[in-house]
């Protein structure tokens, strides 16, 4: 075991954890940051998207050795209350079904806002197609996408 | 570590001892924070509060409306559209209204259960009957105060009116003295055109904390001192526990304990990394449970040709004299179909929370079928039911997966085994290879078609792994064609299998419903048009039982056929398919488009009809998200074993579809004010057909086999 000291969501987190954990276990188990979801722990599906500073990253093969003083956002860091635009089209354009991609792909789908604020339909769907929806609800993934980027 | 958030549980505890107000049983809840942890012990002490019914809303004299949601939420939106019935019969005020999951409760609630599409018919009249009985003992009341006849009163809102004299009240205003009230047994439901929030749009209820990481979901569950768990269960099907060396495994830090289980080794310890490091280190025999060689998907196809040329075991239906038919046949159409084995791959990969006390079990987590996990759970430990309490978490998806108990059974096992309260979590890996799969099938099918080109004979020839009955004897086109027979053939096996979303129909039909397009091409005629003949036939001359309505499927057909502009395009190639199950009927036309020379999927029409719509938004996403999941799993999903272990064990073996890989998909409902019926999974079994139907169309290639990417002529 070694100890850590993590910068997430504004946050110092000091913690301890064997060098090779990866960072979603860490989050999950350590620190209650429960919003990064487990999939299939091996960064193909994009349920535990975080952001490394600011770069949408897979948690779930980042070992928290490599973490580091990066700057660590999760879904409880992208806003206070749930009203980042993102979030916000979420809730209005009613995309879930089960939810539980859904923080992954809100997270995934901010990096993309930041680095392209208006992003084409195409653009959206290279973006976003990494991740991984198993109840299939795409068509209005993609519409929230464009509806924040409004 | 993490501290448990308490203002669920804090807000119930207020709301039964402080607020005050009309206790129905009911208490749904909608608002931000949504912590996990309000214990079902908790909530069943709750629902014992002095006032209630069968069914369960209360009122807080401050107005605010809370109601149990009984069902497990998997993702087809149950916790939003059964509060929508009763806050519609209620006259509720919507923004007022509290949504909770309820606990596995069999004395209050009946089935709690997340499958075959059954929630919304069966608890329809239930519902109504709740919100309804509560507007009159609050219309009631009013009346009263007023000194007015209750007849004179009117409801909206969440208010009582008295227009004659221009008086009002809220329903916080009148819960504490309705509660009071006796209950009505002569309660009015509303005329289905009095409906306001029925048929409307109302977004998922959990949405915001969904889109905030908020715990929710089973994995999510945390206890303070709780360990965590991993099992190695045996790498193939057919293999048992021999024995294990756990030495190395105890040594690991962060590890507790390693126990050997039925069928499985499971390592316990602090952190879910540290357990599945220490897995890796078990050295396990494992040894076959029979003389019988471990099975592969070769020798599963090699069986189902040699049974397919064998007359049925099981003879399901026949109808006149098929032998007769076939032998004057002027010419016969045959054709094969199979489909692969396919794990349910929810994104929440499996897990549970047990702690098993010397006084009782507490288990927590995503279960389709809280009732089952507590019955198999007394089992395993000897213990009465009634000791075992279950809290339902929203589920990261099921697809049938989460119908099985093993993994709830499972942690309450190793609770009981090192006398700890334990989170055991499967990982993908162990999701893809654990089974439980849609069962692999063949089927065979033969029309007779006489000189007139008139379908005379029908055979349907099925076979699958562990699969029982892989037909559904008495559907479309049974009683449509004089002469039929339906037979089955079973194959046991080691390789477990179990209801996947549309069980047996999620392949079905696309083989029927392809033969169907087969048979109708080789007739000359137009593929819609072929099956409005059938059900004609069928509607002049019934032969057999008839157990689908035969004017809903023509309608869905028709409306289907009107909204895709059917047969008007030449460049846009076009595909049908309906198909009726679990009560509702699903049209589909799927539309093959040419783009720079390759033939690409660009649309899909889909027509349901479920009866009244519930939630308008709900009910969209249900039939968009089953046509994105059919379509992906036609096109992509296999599994595939070589001696007795599968050969694809994560999503870079197993595809998934994406989003860039989505067509537009365009849903419309028949509107006939009929009972509703579920939506969960009548969409998925139409999309395959409509696909490789216009796919056909625009190639001349016929898929009789999933996945289609890898069939011979596949533009994918």
């Amino acid at each position: 075991m070694a100890k850590y000291t993590l910068q997430i969501n504004g946050k110092r987190f000091q913690t301890e954890a064997d060098p090779d954990t990866p960072l979603l276990w860490v989050l999950r188990d350590n620190l209650g940051l429960v919003g990064t979801k487990f999939g299939c722990g091996i960064a193909q599906c994009g349920a535990c998207t975080i952001h490394l500073n600011g770069e949408a990253t897979r948690a779930c093969v980042l070992p928290v050795s490599a973490v580091g003083s990066a700057k660590v956002t999760t879904i409880e860091g992208l806003s206070a209350n749930g009203d980042h635009p993102l979030q916000k089209a979420w809730q209005t354009v009613d995309v879930a079904q089960c939810g539980y991609c859904q923080a992954g792909q809100i997270m995934t789908a901010a990096a993309l806002l930041k680095n392209n604020p208006k992003p084409t339909t195409e653009q959206i769907e290279a973006g976003m197609s990494g991740n991984i929806c198993r109840c299939g609800t795409y068509h209005r993934i993609r519409e929230a996408v464009a509806l924040a980027a409004k | 570590m993490k501290t448990t958030p308490t203002s669920r549980r804090d807000f119930l505890k207020t709301a039964a001892t402080v607020g005050g107000g009309l206790w129905l049983g009911f208490n749904w809840y909608a608002s931000e924070a949504t912590p996990l942890p309000l214990t079902a012990l908790d909530a069943a002490g709750l629902a014992d509060a002095p006032l209630r019914f069968n069914s369960f809303l209360s009122i807080g004299s401050d107005g605010i409306i809370t109601i149990f949601s009984p069902n497990p939420e998997v993702g087809q939106g149950i916790k939003t559209a059964f509060p929508i019935i009763v806050a519609d019969e209620l006259d509720a005020d919507w923004s007022q209204v509290r949504v909770e999951q309820a606990p596995l409760d069999s004395k209050k609630f009946e089935r709690q259960v997340s499958g075959g599409s059954g929630a919304i018919k069966h608890s329809w009249s239930r519902l109504r009957q709740a919100g309804a009985t509560a507007r009159q003992m609050l219309v009631a009341t009013a009346a009263s105060r007023w000194n007015v006849p209750a007849t004179e009163c009117t409801t909206s809102t969440g208010t009582v009116f008295h227009k004659a004299s221009n008086r009002k009240l809220s329903y916080g205003e009148l819960a504490n003295d309705a509660a009071k009230q006796a209950v009505p047994t002569n309660v009015v439901l509303k005329d289905p055109k009095q409906f306001t929030l029925i048929g409307t749009s109302i977004p998922n209820v959990d949405n915001k904390p969904i889109t905030m990481g908020k715990p929710l979901f089973g994995i999510d569950f945390y206890r303070e001192g709780m360990l965590f768990a991993m099992v190695q269960r045996p790498p193939a099907f057919g293999l048992k526990l021999k024995s294990v060396d756990s030495s190395a495994a105890k040594a690991m830090s962060g590890i507790t304990d390693v126990v050997s289980l039925k069928n499985g080794v499971a390592v316990v310890g602090k952190s879910t990394w540290a357990v599945k490091k220490a897995r890796e280190k078990l050295k396990i025999e494992w040894e076959k449970i029979s003389e019988a060689p471990l099975e592969s998907t070769t020798d599963h196809d090699r069986l189902f040709k040699e049974l397919l040329d064998k007359p049925g075991a099981t003879v399901r239906r026949k109808d006149g004299d098929p032998d007769a038919a076939f032998a004057s046949a002027a010419r016969i159409i045959k054709a094969e179909y199979q489909c692969p084995l396919l794990p349910h791959s929810p994104l929440e990969p499996m897990n549970f929370f047990a702690h098993v006390r010397p006084d009782g079990v507490e288990l927590i987590g995503s279960t389709q079928t809280p009732d089952r996990a507590r019955g198999d759970t007394a089992k395993l430990l000897g213990i009465a039911p009634e000791k075992i309490s279950v809290e339902l978490t929203r589920m990261g998806g099921g697809f049938g997966r989460r119908l099985h108990s093993d993994y709830a059974v499972e942690a309450a096992e190793v609770s009981s085994l090192v006398k700890a309260p334990v989170k055991v979590i499967w990982t993908r890996e162990d999701d893809m290879t654990g089974g439980s799969y849609r069962p692999a099938c063949r089927y065979r099918f033969e029309a007779a078609i006489d000189a007139q080109n008139n379908v005379t004979g029908y055979r349907l020839r099925g076979v699958g792994i562990n699969a029982g009955n892989p037909t559904r004897e008495d559907n479309f086109p049974s009683g449509a064609i004089p002469n039929l027979l339906i037979d089955t053939h079973d194959i046991k096996s080691p390789v477990t299998t179990f209801p996947w979303r549309a069980p047996i129909t999620n392949f079905l039909a696309f083989a029927e419903q392809s033969f169907l397009d087969e048979v109708a091409t080789a007739v000359g005629k137009d593929p819609v048009q072929f099956r409005l003949d059938l059900l004609a036939q069928a509607k002049k001359s019934p032969v057999g039982a008839i157990k689908y309505e035969i004017d809903r499927m023509e309608a869905v057909i028709k409306l289907a056929a009107e909204k895709s502009n059917w047969g008007k395009n030449p460049a846009v190639k076009q595909g049908f398919s309906v198909y009726f199950s679990h009560n509702s009927y699903v049209a589909m036309v799927a539309e093959v488009v040419t783009e720079n020379g390759k033939p690409v999927l660009q649309k899909i029409h889909a027509v349901g009809d479920c009866g009244v719509v519930i939630n308008m938004s709900g009910a969209q996403q249900q039939m968009k998200g089953a046509a994105v999941d059919g379509l992906g799993h036609a096109l992509y999903g296999k599994l595939t074993l070589k001696d007795g272990a599968p050969e694809q064990r994560n999503f870079d073996g197993f595809r998934l579809i994406r989003m860039n890989e989505i067509p537009e998909v365009e849903v419309h409902f028949v509107n006939n004010g009929k009972d509703p019926t579920g939506l969960g999974e009548p969409a998925l079994p139409p999309t395959g057909p409509a696909v490789a139907n216009a796919m056909f169309k625009a190639t001349g290639v016929r898929f009789r086999s999933q996945p289609f990417v890898e069939q011979k002529g596949s533009v994918w």
